[in-house]
């Protein structure tokens, strides 16, 4: 092995450097809890939306006339073929609670915070991308959600002033509805071009992240610790000890994954819309058009504002706030634990309000809401309405409330330990 | 922290156990991968048993019929035509159908179920053309002594009336006869191999037969 690894070294220096830096020699804080699992789970699920997805190209015909039938080939009649594609819709879905964990996580501990802010950045460029790639891999079934999806989704463009029309006309491909140029265009874009960018991102993503260190739960820098070897103190090595603890989540994970796959593959309607199981009709609209759920939070905020072009911008905004949080967030002190009663309280306010909007989006909350009202339909629908310009504020005001709260110091933040709190 | 030893044997063992049941698990996972590949239940379903009709096939005509994507040629013999295919032996490279082109009842003179029905992929197993039905026993361009055959119009390979290839042709090896078994006297099935017991008696009858004919040609 050592023969082979000097036989390597001499004809590649840069890759044994590399994986020393990235690996073996990148010191990681020792203090990593369960919510830092998420991060190689990403990768994990990225890994495999890309080999799955590269056999179900194998089989898929991206066409109007063809998609819908070669769908169903897939799940038919193509050896295994339900199985590579429940795993690809099932990894969608992980996807993005993977990555809403660990977004969340960022928030928890600070981690957009000096000197990660690039992380950030580059983290919500990420997740952007994925939502774009999730969105068009919706659309290539080609079933009836597929089709009015597309539309809804495109149509939201043309409240963009004086060049709206034009604009989602050149996204279609066509005059009227989403067809063979739609399909065609949003199949190479989901599998090649959007792939690739998600892939550069992340290779950046983890290049920042590397350069500047992992933050931790306590948000100490470890490098402000360093030992007579010029390491942190409190920190390991990534390699072995964190893909070993890693292997163990990748280990649950999976089983979750499997139980998923083979049991519930479409998780009620949640990962897979029963309106999708139709082939697309443009005469037809399906009764209740809504995302799949990891988009219903956005989708929610969007249907609150009784204005399309206002409903719009407030559904970009809601985004765009989450890239400008390291920079409107001015405290000194990253993590959760010790930072300000307040700001504990805000951002649990935050998230509720986060998973109630996609209650709404999804059409869960007026089911609820019947348990209340019984049958009185309009109770229901205002209600219902009300709580999501409610929420809608909610969500909104906690980046206001986290500007406010640091840049006028009113925050009121615990001694933060010089060194991470589970040092022997 | 009390003892900083460390036991290498368990840690060899760990590590290895770990790395073969990962392995393992990938292995078991890059299989459905791979049976992917393997043909569909709808490339099978072109595969499927296809029944002809042959009450209506004159002596001497040919009806080719597609099966599994394939054409299937279907002749009734004329007596002309079966009473030069041995005489052709001398020329062919495989007269007595040794190289496994056929399924083992096939394996007579005739290389058929019954004499005069010859049912065959027409496929030249030289690059995979369709050669020509020329059934007239007249004298050729390509072969003054034609008796009846088939003639690929690729690199003019040539086959007698029991899809024999001859010598000096491009082709190696006579054309595939794929299983097929009679339903009744006017229906043939393609695709399926008659009953193990049927097998038998084909073989026999057939072994009766040629032994019959040669005692009447000498």
């Amino acid at each position: 092995m050592s023969a082979f690894t000097q036989w390597f070294n001499e004809r590649a220096p840069g890759l044994g450097v590399a994986y020393k830096k990235h690996m073996t020699e990148y010191y990681a804080p020792k203090n990593f809890n369960f919510m830092y699992y998420f991060g190689s789970l990403a990768l994990l699920v990225l890994v495999n939306q890309i080999v799955t997805g590269i056999f179900l190209t194998m089989f898929y015909n991206p066409s109007a006339a063809g998609a819908f039938d070669s769908v169903q080939y897939i799940m038919r009649d193509v050896q295994w073929g339900w199985l590579v594609r429940y795993m690809h819709e099932t990894g969608a879905s992980m996807f993005f609670i993977v990555i809403y964990l660990h977004m969340f996580r960022g928030l928890m501990y600070g981690s957009y915070k000096r000197p990660r802010e690039l992380v950030w950045l580059l983290g919500m460029f990420i997740f952007l991308a994925l939502m774009a790639e999730a969105f068009m891999g919706y659309v290539l079934p080609w079933g009836n959600m597929s089709f009015w999806g597309a539309k809804v989704i495109i149509t939201l463009f043309s409240a963009i002033p004086w060049i709206g029309e034009t604009l989602v006309h050149w996204i279609m491909g066509t005059l009227s509805v989403p067809g063979d140029p739609t399909l065609n265009r949003f199949f190479a874009l989901h599998v090649v071009a959007l792939p690739l960018v998600l892939l550069l991102l992340v290779v950046l993503h983890l290049g920042a992240l590397h350069e500047v260190g992992s933050n931790n739960p306590d948000g100490v820098e470890i490098k402000k610790h360093k030992g007579p070897d010029g390491h942190p103190l409190d920190g390991i090595p990534f390699h072995p000890y964190y893909t070993l603890k890693d292997l163990v989540g990748v280990g649950v994970f999976l089983i979750i994954c499997a139980i998923v796959i083979f049991f519930a593959p479409t998780v009620g309607g949640f990962f897979l819309e029963p309106d999708n199981l139709l082939k697309a009709n443009p005469l037809v609209t399906p009764a209740t058009i809504k995302p799949v759920w990891y988009f219903s939070p956005f989708y929610a905020i969007l249907r609150a504002i009784p204005d399309k072009g206002m409903g719009v911008l407030a559904l970009l905004l809601s985004i765009a706030s989450l890239f400008l949080v390291p920079w409107l967030d001015r405290g000194k002190v990253k993590s959760i634990r010790y930072r300000g009663t307040s700001y504990k309280v805000a951002i649990t306010i935050f998230a509720i309000a986060f998973v109630l909007l996609g209650t709404i989006g999804a059409d869960v909350m007026p089911t609820w809401l019947g348990y209340l009202y019984g049958n009185n339909a309009e109770a229901i629908v205002s209600s219902n309405l009300m709580i999501a310009r409610i929420l809608t504020i909610v969500y909104f005001a906690f980046f206001i409330f986290l500007w406010v709260y640091t840049f006028f110091g009113l925050e009121k933040t615990r001694p933060v330990p010089e060194r991470v709190t589970t040092h022997a | 922290m009390a003892d900083e030893s460390i036991n290498k044997g368990r840690r060899r063992f760990l590590t290895a156990s770990t790395a073969v049941i990962g392995a393992g698990g990938l292995a078991l996972t890059a299989l459905p991968f791979v049976k992917t590949w393997l043909p569909s239940a709808r490339a099978e379903a072109i595969g499927a048993p296809v029944t002809v009709s042959i009450a209506k096939i004159e002596p001497g005509q040919k009806v080719q019929v597609g099966w599994n994507k394939q054409p299937i040629d279907i002749v009734n013999r004329t007596p002309e035509q079966l009473k030069w295919l041995a005489k052709q032996d001398p020329r062919l490279r495989d007269p007595a159908s040794k190289e496994p082109q056929q399924p083992k009842y096939c394996q007579n003179p005739w290389r058929s179920i019954k004499r005069e029905w010859l049912v065959f992929i027409d496929i030249c197993t030289h690059l995979g053309c369709v050669p020509d039905y020329e059934g007239a026993v007249k004298p050729e361009p390509w072969d003054p002594e034609w008796k009846g055959g088939y003639y690929c119009p690729c690199h003019h390979s040539r086959y007698d009336m029991a899809a024999r290839v001859y010598q000096g042709v491009p082709a190696p090896l006579n054309m595939v006869v794929m299983p097929y078994h009679y339903i009744d006297d006017t229906h043939i099935e393609i695709g399926v191999d008659p009953s193990a017991d049927e097998i038998k008696q084909i073989i026999a009858a057939n072994e009766k037969l040629a032994a019959s004919l040669a005692k009447g040609a000498a």
